[in-house]
């Protein structure tokens, strides 16, 4: 049986056009760059080109990408950028539901004595903005706010909160990777100073990813070391993974409209004939600004990791924010945040599409889910 | 993905009896919803105490599903009596074993069956008298106490894997970890509650452990002892062979002799060596 994969967020297929164009760079091109003869020589111009695709899907400039090793690291770097261009302030505001490559260091740097303010949610998965506008403060060295949420795909007004803290002279860093190559993105037109994005939630594959640094932007290497990257990320290139992921930026832009009009449409769909067919389920998140791919639901009184597991039964692979599959105790910090009821939180799914999903796959979901539905509530003495 | 075992697939897609008994003999309930996982059990006896029926309703992961239908499937045919002797070790072997972030739902099997019984008996469970110690997950002191001594816990994260306690805000690490303490420096309440022996019992049993327990190891290595005598707590013995001659026979005396004695026989026995 051919797998439904509907975990996009979590990670996505290598696109075959990706693996063509890197499949070179191991066995024949694999010099490195910084050689002084022909079999490095010839990458320099490659990375080039691949620097100008990733600028070109989020209107950046070639040379205010910096290529890292993944979402994660790039956050990292951003943040540790901000902080040491300004030692002097002490403040970091950031939200209650962002990735952990945000939120685990806000709490790692809450602990070195930065202060921390977490900008709430409401119900809908919205951020409260007037709260976070007075948490600008002088003393506020940075902003990092997420562009779409992971859980929800809630999409957040980065841009607006750029331009709150360009007027303030505050750093705004954001967390793109769930929104790059899902919304379209002009970072020309923005006062966004850092933005981070991953290769392998947009068909590159893992181990790559890359920030983008406004010019002008005060910045101290993360990575220390050799010369790579004008000095911005030390470490020699990851070729054959900056190749796939400037290939896959112009497909992603490519399809851009795509993700936006059929992925869309097949999600809209598999939402609102699971909102129909299944008794007490719920949308979590605000249905006004989503990712295109991305669809989270709550079922009453029933628990994600079972739903998961009888999905998988079926080929479908999903995942959820229930405590469970976690392996925390406590369903999801994004759940718990946007105020999700424990009947519901405990029975949240995702399901986050790509343009590969077909409407057959989603036939599949919406024939063998409200059966497990019903066969779980059935084991279960809340019902 | 957790590594669940095929007989936690088999319990979990299909649990066997699922549902609840009308008029049972015990009910017991466990968890909530808020915690993520709950259960319900029921069961019915014949005149003598035997179980004929017990059903299970579970809410939460396939771990929990699946302990729920261990449970009943391993009380049936069980009298009261026998059904109470069964550990959460027990329901997690008889699934041929859980990922250890998951034995709580084995231990939440156990409380259910429990409650079921003092439900039957018309009495109810003490340990709720405890004091709390994780407020998110409601659990006691007396709970946690009780897992530490059953499973010989060590560790806070091993407290959350059996109990859940700790595994949200972490405030209560601190208390947990006093608990782990004290209960390590007292003498485990199973054998408090083993009967008195008597002198003589007592004599026999630590002879039979000798002879079981230590001797073949000690002659494994040339090596033998001989029960000289028992003072109230104090066991005297003589080395023999290879032990008589060792630098080290007054370590193994201590960590081999003496802890096996305790374990065996009783938690105050000092061994200790006939003057030469």
């Amino acid at each position: 049986m051919k797998p439904v994969y509907v975990d996009n967020n979590a990670t996505t297929r290598v696109a075959p056009e990706v693996f063509a164009a890197m499949e070179p760079y191991f066995c024949e091109m694999y010099g490195n760059p910084s050689s002084m003869h022909s079999v490095g020589g010839t990458i320099g111009p490659k990375l080039k080109a691949a620097r100008k695709q990733v600028a070109d899907l989020i209107g950046a400039q070639p040379d205010e990408i910096i290529f890292t090793s993944c979402g994660t690291e790039s956050d990292n770097t951003a943040v540790h950028a901000a902080l040491t261009a300004d030692p002097a302030r002490r403040h970091i505001v950031t939200s209650r539901v962002e990735h952990p490559a945000i939120g685990s260091l806000a709490g790692s740097l809450s602990k070195q004595g930065y202060r921390i303010t977490e900008i709430p949610v409401d119900g809908d998965g919205c951020l409260d903005m007037k709260l976070l506008e007075e948490s600008l403060t002088p003393d506020t060295a940075l902003t990092s706010i997420m562009w779409a949420n992971n859980e929800t795909g809630v999409i957040f007004p980065v841009e607006k909160i750029a331009a709150m803290c360009r007027q303030r002279g505050i750093t705004f860093h954001t967390d793109a990777v769930q929104a790059v190559g899902k919304i379209p993105i002009n970072l020309a037109l923005s006062h966004i100073d850092m933005l981070s994005l991953s290769g392998h939630k947009l068909h590159a594959p893992k181990g790559v990813g890359a920030l983008y640094v406004r010019k002008g932007t005060k910045f101290s290497p993360f990575m220390i070391g050799g010369h790579q990257e004008k000095g911005r990320r030390a470490g020699t290139e990851n070729v054959p993974g900056i190749i796939a992921l400037g290939k896959a930026c112009e497909l992603a832009g490519a399809n851009l409209e795509k993700e936006n009009t059929i992925v869309k449409s097949l999600r809209d769909r598999l939402e609102s004939e699971l909102i129909r067919l299944i008794p007490e389920a719920k949308v979590n998140g605000t249905v006004k600004a989503r990712t295109p791919n991305t669809s989270n639901i709550s079922f009453a009184n029933i628990e994600g990791e079972s739903i998961l597991l009888m999905l998988n039964e079926f080929g479908i692979c999903a995942s959820s924010g229930s405590a469970c599959t976690s392996g925390s105790l406590e369903p999801s910090h994004v759940m718990r945040a946007m105020g999700v009821p424990f009947t519901m939180a405990h029975g949240s799914i995702r399901f986050s599409l790509s343009i590969y999903n077909t409407e057959e796959d989603i036939e599949r979901i919406i024939k063998e889910l409200p059966p497990i539905v019903k066969r779980l509530r059935e084991l279960s003495p809340f019902t | 993905m957790w590594e669940y075992t095929s007989k936690v697939k088999e319990h979990f897609l299909n649990p066997s009896n699922v549902g609840e008994i009308e008029n049972p003999d015990g009910i017991g309930d466990v968890g909530s919803l808020s915690c993520g996982d709950a259960l319900r059990l029921t069961f019915k006896l014949d005149e003598n105490e035997k179980i004929i029926d017990a059903k299970v309703k579970t809410f939460g992961c396939a771990s929990a599903i699946a302990s729920g239908s261990a449970l009943t499937e391993m009380m049936i045919g069980k009298t009261v009596a026998e059904a109470e002797e069964i550990s959460n070790q027990q329901i997690a072997d008889y699934l041929g074993g859980l990922p250890k972030e998951k034995m709580h739902c084995s231990v939440m099997g156990q409380e259910a069956l429990e409650k079921a019984i003092a439900c039957y008996r018309g009495t109810t469970i003490e340990e709720k008298e405890g004091e709390l110690v994780c407020e998110c997950f409601g659990v006691t002191d007396l709970e946690i106490i009780r897992a530490v001594q059953e499973n010989n816990l060590k560790t806070i994260e091993e407290v959350t894997n059996f109990t859940k306690a700790g595994g949200g805000c972490e405030r209560c690490h601190g208390d947990i970890t006093k608990i782990l303490l004290e209960v390590q420096h007292q003498p485990q309440p199973e054998e408090e509650k083993k009967p008195q022996l008597s002198n003589i019992q007592k004599m026999r049993l630590i002879e039979e452990t000798i002879e079981r327990e230590i001797r073949p190891s000690l002659q494994l290595d040339g090596g033998d002892i001989e029960l000289i005598d028992i003072i109230g707590n104090r066991v005297i013995v003589a080395t023999r062979g290879a032990c008589s001659a060792c630098k080290s026979a007054p370590i193994t005396l201590k960590n081999l002799v003496e802890a096996k004695l305790r374990e065996f026989v009783s938690p105050d026995l000092v061994v200790e060596e006939v003057s030469k």
